[in-house]
């Protein structure tokens, strides 16, 4: 494999209004890692998986992805750049008006590469992927429960057989039980589909589970790069209150 | 192009024909390397027949598009002679029993669907009748409960209404009266001038105006512009379940929402028909002027004789009695969004539609019950 990193920030600045939320912010995942971008609330990790996906452009520096930088290029091929990475929104972000099946099968279709006997056999194969039956095909996102619509989301952003998978928040609003199922889900795909996975988190036992690397936002900038035991031994102030806080429970910390 | 060396990860699909009947597959079988191959690797896999060997050995990559691919130029089955490396296997072997899992189809569309569709049709009418009645109802034990309470009116709300719908509104409903006002006074001169009845300009237009287009060309302007949005923001509402939001903290939707809608657009219409009214017998007053040398003093004292104050006050009853059916149309089909974007696009044209056709059956109601009225002469 290539010894280019998957995504690479450099410099990066961001401003809201008077606000300087990244501050010459620098990152690089490289391939195959399953990176975990933790922050205070307002930190800006979502702000910053959105310059990644292209969604906002950082008022200074540069975003690149598979070594390319993420704007350059005629509308082709930034496209086909776009197609080689998933992303799964906080919300799911399912189209309301589709079903299941259509909503998995809406990428691969606007593709035109395959027949729809091939769609089918797709979204089933995508379907059992994650963890559902092919009699959920059919039903509207509005009727399906939290964790499903994760899990849906999930099948759509692997529906173009991505190299990088973006999570925002992938535990966010399930239960203990549904939360482990899913980053089970998580860490057994991220390992059959050789993929890398950023992903921004506000859960220690997610992150505990699915990281191999944490990426941590303070103060506009990556302050540390390293593993779970290397990023809990630190002894910046925002990490040791990141992973108290945890240990002690949020309810403590919010009687505070 | 044809001097660029193919790059080894594109997929690749030799045939080899005659006696040894072999298919050597090579580079990344995956869906990006497939794309701009796809097609002529699909013909070239439909000329491989039931004794071909196939030879995955130098594939390097597969995900499951390529191997669905592959699954499905195979006709569903595994090939009599097949050598792949375990990690092509797994992953054919993940699409075929993908391809054993048979997904829902959604049921054919039948004639006895239709009729159903057509009963549906009916009671779905019904239903529509029956909670527009409900909610005209609601509005009114609400109204009955702020006159006994006259500390709750939402005064707040109703004001803020009233700027959005009328004094937002005025500009536009200016430019279209004034127009309108300009259109029809020359084309009506035009054929005056035929019968040298020019001085009948001011009966036409005054009559015209007042009476009839002035109110009907604000509601189809306001259905258009104030309705749509009380219906999509009511629909929104839902959608973000802010609705239920309100419901749990005891705060009635009618009162807050609809009623406020619903009186400031049956306060705003009647004044912003008399300024487009207004509007239009300028425009008409200055066309006639150029037009036909029509004075404007003249016309201006020829108006309140060709046109009795009896059609003014009709005019300004129409614009409330339109704008309290606007709003109320536009409130019911608000509260039945659905929180799905389908429903939300379904709603708001219905919004629209109904009531610019409930103002014009209206309109045709008001023409006949007051066709004794303000008629001079």
């Amino acid at each position: 494999m290539s010894t280019v990193p998957v995504v690479e920030l450099r410099g990066i600045s961001t401003r809201f209004g008077n606000k300087l939320v990244h501050d010459g912010l620098d990152l690089s995942i490289e391939s195959g890692e399953m990176v975990a971008l933790v922050g205070g609330s307002g930190s800006g990790k979502t702000t910053l998986l959105r310059h990644i996906i292209g969604l906002t452009r950082p008022a200074s520096g540069r975003v690149k992805l598979f070594g390319e930088d993420l704007f350059s290029g005629g509308i082709a091929l930034q496209r086909q750049r776009r197609r080689r990475f998933g992303v799964l929104f906080q919300q799911g972000a399912l189209f309301s008006a589709l079903t299941v099946a259509e909503n998995i099968a809406l990428p691969l279709r606007e593709l035109k590469l395959a027949t729809d006997a091939e769609l089918d056999d797709l979204v089933a194969l995508k379907l059992d992927m994650v963890g559902l039956r092919p009699d959920d095909a059919l039903l509207m996102p509005a009727e399906l429960s939290g964790g499903m619509i994760k899990r849906v989301a999930l099948a759509r952003a692997l529906a173009l057989e991505p190299e990088l998978l973006l999570l925002d928040e992938p535990t966010a609003g399930l239960d203990p039980e549904r939360s482990a199922s899913f980053v089970a889900l998580i860490r057994t795909l991220h390992k059959a589909l050789e993929l890398t996975v950023v992903l921004v988190t506000h859960d220690v036992d997610t992150l505990k589970a699915l990281a191999t690397q944490v990426a941590v936002l303070a103060d506009g900038r990556i302050v540390s790069l390293a593993s779970v035991a290397a990023t809990q031994a630190s002894d910046h102030p925002f990490i040791k209150r990141f992973f108290a806080a945890a240990v002690t429970g949020p309810a403590e910390q919010g009687a505070r | 192009m044809e001097s660029q060396r193919t790059p080894p990860a594109t997929p690749q699909l030799e045939l080899i024909t005659g006696e040894s009947n072999r298919a050597v597959l090579r580079g990344e079988w995956t869906l990006r390397r497939l794309s701009p191959v796809n097609s002529p690797l699909r013909r070239s896999l439909l000329k491989a027949n039931e004794n071909t060997l196939w030879d995955l050995s130098g594939v390097s990559r597969l995900d499951s598009f390529g191997a669905t691919l592959l699954w499905r130029a195979w006709g569903g089955r595994w090939p009599a002679n097949l050598n792949a490396p375990d990690a092509c296997r797994v992953v054919l072997e993940h699409s075929a029993r993908a391809a054993t899992l048979k997904l829902p189809k959604p049921p054919a569309y039948r004639f006895g669907d239709a009729i159903a569709a057509l009963g549906a049709r009916v009671f779905g009418f019904a239903d529509h009748l029956v909670a527009f009645i409900r909610l005209v109802g609601q509005l009114c034990l609400d109204f009955v409960y702020l006159l006994v309470h006259p500390g709750d009116w939402p005064l707040r709300e109703i004001s803020a209404n009233v700027f959005k719908v009328g004094v937002k509104a005025m500009p536009v409903a200016a430019l279209v009266g004034f127009l309108i006002g300009v259109v029809l006074s020359y084309l009506s001169a035009l054929q005056l001038k035929a019968y040298g009845a020019d001085i009948f300009i001011v009966d036409i237009l005054g009559m015209g105006i007042i009476r009839e287009l002035g109110p009907v060309l604000v509601s189809v302007l306001v259905a258009g512009r104030s309705g749509s949005a009380m219906t999509a923001q009511i629909g929104v509402m839902r959608v973000t379940e802010e609705l239920d939001a309100l419901a749990a903290l005891g705060i009635s939707r009618t009162q807050r929402l609809v009623l406020p809608k619903v009186l400031a657009l049956a306060f705003s219409m009647p004044l912003l028909v008399l300024w487009t009214s207004a509007s239009a017998l300028l425009g008409g007053m200055l066309s006639a002027w150029l037009q036909l040398d029509l004075s404007i003093g003249f016309f201006i004292e020829t108006l309140p004789r060709a046109v009795p104050l009896p059609n003014v006050f009709i005019g300004l009853a129409k614009g409330a009695a339109f704008g309290l059916l606007i709003a109320l149309v536009a409130c019911h089909f608000g509260l039945r969004i659905k929180p799905n974007t389908e429903s939300l696009s379904a709603n708001t044209t219905a919004s629209v539609v109904t009531a610019i056709t409930l103002v014009i059956l209206v309109d045709a109601i008001f023409a006949i019950a007051t066709r004794t009225i303000g008629v001079p002469g």
